[in-house]
């Protein structure tokens, strides 16, 4: 008889804890903290970590830390760890797809456009790593015997604050444009929807992205933002999933280093992205030597 | 050994100046602000003296402006904006081609001039600041009718009114780098030239007239840096544009936060001048001091630091020594001269202070014999030796003609070195491996690197730093892309 009973019920599924992603570990808030996200209609989807401040200063650490070896890696190679990831989500799309549903609210077929656009666009950022150099870098024709070289290099440690609304596609579409071109980050998930961010991250532990190129926090975006703006060790600043107060709060912020900041602005997460965002946290170094000339006594300077 | 050298030429030669006459110039006892393309005094009847620094002489009388000019400068050229930016490029092209040829014809007139009001050599003035301010407006004059092929997308806008505010060290050169740009994309402009330098600002407003240029398109705000807190604060500007100190460039970060106004910033530096034991010698040398001793040091890319890898040590500041006797200090406007003047008491009182801050914090100082005018800002060419990276003068940025000496044994080492600095503008390497050069060059956290040379600028090359030596690129397609909606 007690048999028949456990045929007859539905298998208790297995829950998962939502961790942060620090420096290609895994670890709870340093805090202790978490918080209840819910889904559109504010049934309980999970316990997320609430990051403390600690937790924002141990990630730029780990980004720092990342730097050296993502930005000297070659382009080819960022391209195809790029390219992985893509090949990663696209495996587990179904997931995500239900995610994203239950996170935005979409149905599920909205949803699987999200998907599908965020798997897309790191496919479109992949091909980029190898490209952007020559198409904003460049011999620059001076009027002296020198040769004169523009090129662009990764700006460093970047905070990235996520987009509010867009918790996946519009991560992504911030996300990808920072680490394509060697820069490292410390991303703060969407604050009522940080659920497919955290996802993300066990996609990029699997996906030869070294550790601490990526990090991501979940919690109080202002209580995040707010250290990370004004931490020394960070380079530059994505404000797109900060509202227009904070935005001015945390520019101010940055302005202590001088930051690059870029700022929130009006976006079609669908649409297929310019340059900018790659751009916006690359520098250029322009180097020089002369060419001397060739004469009976050999090149001089 | 130097001394002796020095006596025996002296003794061969007697040393006969070559000045440069001043009758070129005709400097007015009194000059306006230029605002809509006229010359008017300030609302509230201001003005400020601008003085020769190599002699303390009153040169002039100039207006300053205030909240009410800048609101009448901003209006001016929010007006001309429709038109100036409505205009076909080429037709604005064909403006800056006139400015450009009319800086070139009267190139030696403005190379006084500056040389008078900034207190810099005539050689430099002659063959580095007016060449390279006439081809920036021949260079971007060319991109005004082509900004569709600047990889910007089709049709690319300008910004609006771009608010700018330049430094004394290079007073033409720094507006060519910023109206240059501005105008050929389509913007307004209203300049804040530095105080102690307004004259060269205000020739160039009636070189506009001369070309023809339509009035309120360039409008030139003489005044201190309240003149310019209030332009870059204005809410009528689209685009800030500043160079100048590093404290005074994170306070413009701070007043344009949370706005629409695009922002670029050039500002201070350490410059690292990394010497290998196989670089040449002689040719290092002259790299070191174009580095640190090329318009008396007051160069935010300035190489104010070099380091040298230890074997050569001796080597390199003997032959150094025996150069700086060789420099000439003095009169600007002689065209022998290696050192002018420092630009300002005010400026002349930071460098001797951080001088005397090396001295007590330990560092080993030395000046070449070099005997200073009685009138006028002084300061001898300086070296220290025996400086660590704690020092002042190593982390600090001096603007002056002093040299801080600290060395390496590895490649690594100088790498670490050099990038230990807030800055991130310019860097030097000399050395005969050309692979060393790129390996140093790309773990180089800076703007520029001059390898195997030092100093070098040109209109097509992009200019600016790394980290808190700011941000945006100025010259070359990149320095367009500060005056565009993009």
């Amino acid at each position: 008889m007690s048999e028949k009973t456990e045929k007859t019920e539905p298998r208790l599924s297995v829950f998962k804890t939502y961790k942060l992603y620090v420096g290609g570990k895994f670890p709870r808030s340093e805090s202790g903290r978490v918080y209840e996200v819910t889904d559109s209609k504010g049934k309980w989807l999970a316990n997320a970590p609430q990051s403390s401040r600690k937790d924002a200063r141990d990630a730029v650490v780990a980004a720092r830390k990342a730097f050296g070896g993502w930005s000297g890696a070659t382009a080819y190679n960022r391209g195809q760890v790029l390219y992985r990831v893509a090949e990663m989500l696209e495996g587990r799309r179904e997931q995500f797809v239900r995610e994203v549903a239950d996170a935005e609210g979409l149905s599920k077929s909205k949803a699987a456009a999200v998907v599908d656009a965020a798997i897309d666009r790191w496919v479109w950022y992949a091909g980029w790593t190898d490209k952007i150099a020559q198409v904003i870098g460049g011999a620059n024709p001076v009027a002296g015997p020198f040769f004169n070289l523009s090129s662009p290099e990764p700006t460093g440690v970047v905070a990235v604050v996520a987009p509010q609304e867009s918790s996946f596609l519009g991560l992504v579409s911030v996300l990808a444009p920072v680490i394509a071109t060697g820069n490292t980050a410390v991303v703060i998930a969407s604050e009522k929807a940080p659920l497919p961010a955290l996802s993300l991250a066990e996609v990029l532990a699997t996906s030869d992205v070294p550790g601490g190129v990526v990090n991501v926090l979940s919690g109080r975006t202002a209580e995040l933002a707010a250290p990370l703006a004004a931490h020394q060790d960070v380079n530059a600043i994505d404000l797109a999933g900060a509202d227009e107060a904070l935005a001015k709060e945390l520019e101010i912020a940055a302005a202590d280093n001088l930051k690059r900041v870029l700022r929130p602005q009006p976006v079609d997460y669908f649409g297929t992205p310019g340059t900018e965002r790659l751009t916006a946290f690359l520098e250029t170094k322009t180097v020089w030597h002369p060419t001397g000339s060739l004469g009976a006594s050999g090149s001089s300077y | 050994m130097t001394e002796k050298i020095t006596e025996k030429r002296s003794s061969a030669f007697e040393y006969a100046p070559a000045p440069e006459s001043r009758s070129v110039v005709d400097i007015a006892p009194s000059y306006g602000l230029f605002i809509d393309g006229e010359f008017v005094d300030a609302a509230d009847g201001k003005v400020f003296k601008t003085v020769s620094p190599s002699t303390e002489e009153v040169l002039s009388e100039v207006a300053q402006a205030g909240e009410a000019d800048v609101e009448r400068a901003v209006k001016a050229a929010r007006k001309a904006f429709e038109k100036w930016s409505a205009l076909p490029g080429s037709e604005r092209a064909k403006y800056l081609f006139r400015i450009a040829r009319i800086i070139q014809e009267r190139s030696r007139e403005l190379a006084v001039l500056e040389t008078l009001d900034n207190g810099k050599p005539i050689k430099e003035t002659r063959d580095a600041d007016l060449p390279l301010v006439a081809a920036h407006f021949f260079y971007y004059a060319g991109w005004a009718d082509k900004l569709d092929h600047a990889g910007f997308g089709a049709n690319p806008k300008p910004l609006g009114v771009a608010g700018q505010v330049i430094p004394w060290n290079f007073p033409l050169l720094m507006l060519a780098w910023k109206i240059a740009p501005a105008l050929a994309t389509g913007n307004t402009v209203v300049l804040k030239p530095a105080e102690t330098t307004p004259l060269s600002a205000l020739f160039f407003a009636d070189i506009c007239r001369q070309a023809g240029l339509p009035k309120g398109v360039v409008n030139i705000l003489p005044g201190y840096g309240d003149t310019g807190a209030a332009l870059v604060a204005h809410p009528d500007v689209n685009k800030v544009a500043f160079t100048g100190s590093t404290a005074v460039g994170k306070e413009i970060a701070r007043t344009v936060a949370g706005t629409s106004k695009k922002l670029t910033l050039e500002l201070g530096g350490k410059g690292a001048n990394i010497v290998f034991d196989d670089a040449p010698i002689d040719q290092a040398v002259e790299g070191i001091v174009t580095g640190i001793f090329f318009n008396q040091g007051q160069v935010c890319c300035a190489g104010s630091r070099l380091l040298v890898q230890e074997s050569v040590q001796d080597e390199l500041m003997d032959s150094l020594k025996r150069r700086l006797s060789t420099l000439r200090l003095g009169d600007p406007l002689d065209k022998n001269t290696d050192i002018g003047a420092i630009n300002s008491a005010e400026q002349l009182a930071r460098i001797t202070a951080l001088a005397e801050q090396g001295e007590a914090e330990g560092a080993e100082r030395w000046s070449p014999a070099c005997e200073l005018p009685a009138s006028g800002y002084w300061f001898a060419p300086t070296l220290f030796t025996n400086v660590t990276q704690a020092h002042t003068i190593a982390r600090d940025e001096i603007f002056g003609p002093v040299l801080s000496v600290l060395t390496f044994r590895t490649p690594d080492e100088a790498v670490a070195k050099a990038n230990n600095t807030q800055y991130g503008l310019s860097a030097g390497i000399w050395t005969e491996k050309g692979s060393r050069i790129l390996a140093v060059a790309s773990r180089l956290r800076a703007g520029v690197i001059w390898s195997n040379t030092f100093n070098k600028f040109d209109p097509t090359s992009p200019f600016g730093g790394y980290k808190e030596s700011g941000f945006g690129r100025e010259g070359g397609r990149h320095g367009l892309e500060a005056y565009l909606d993009v």
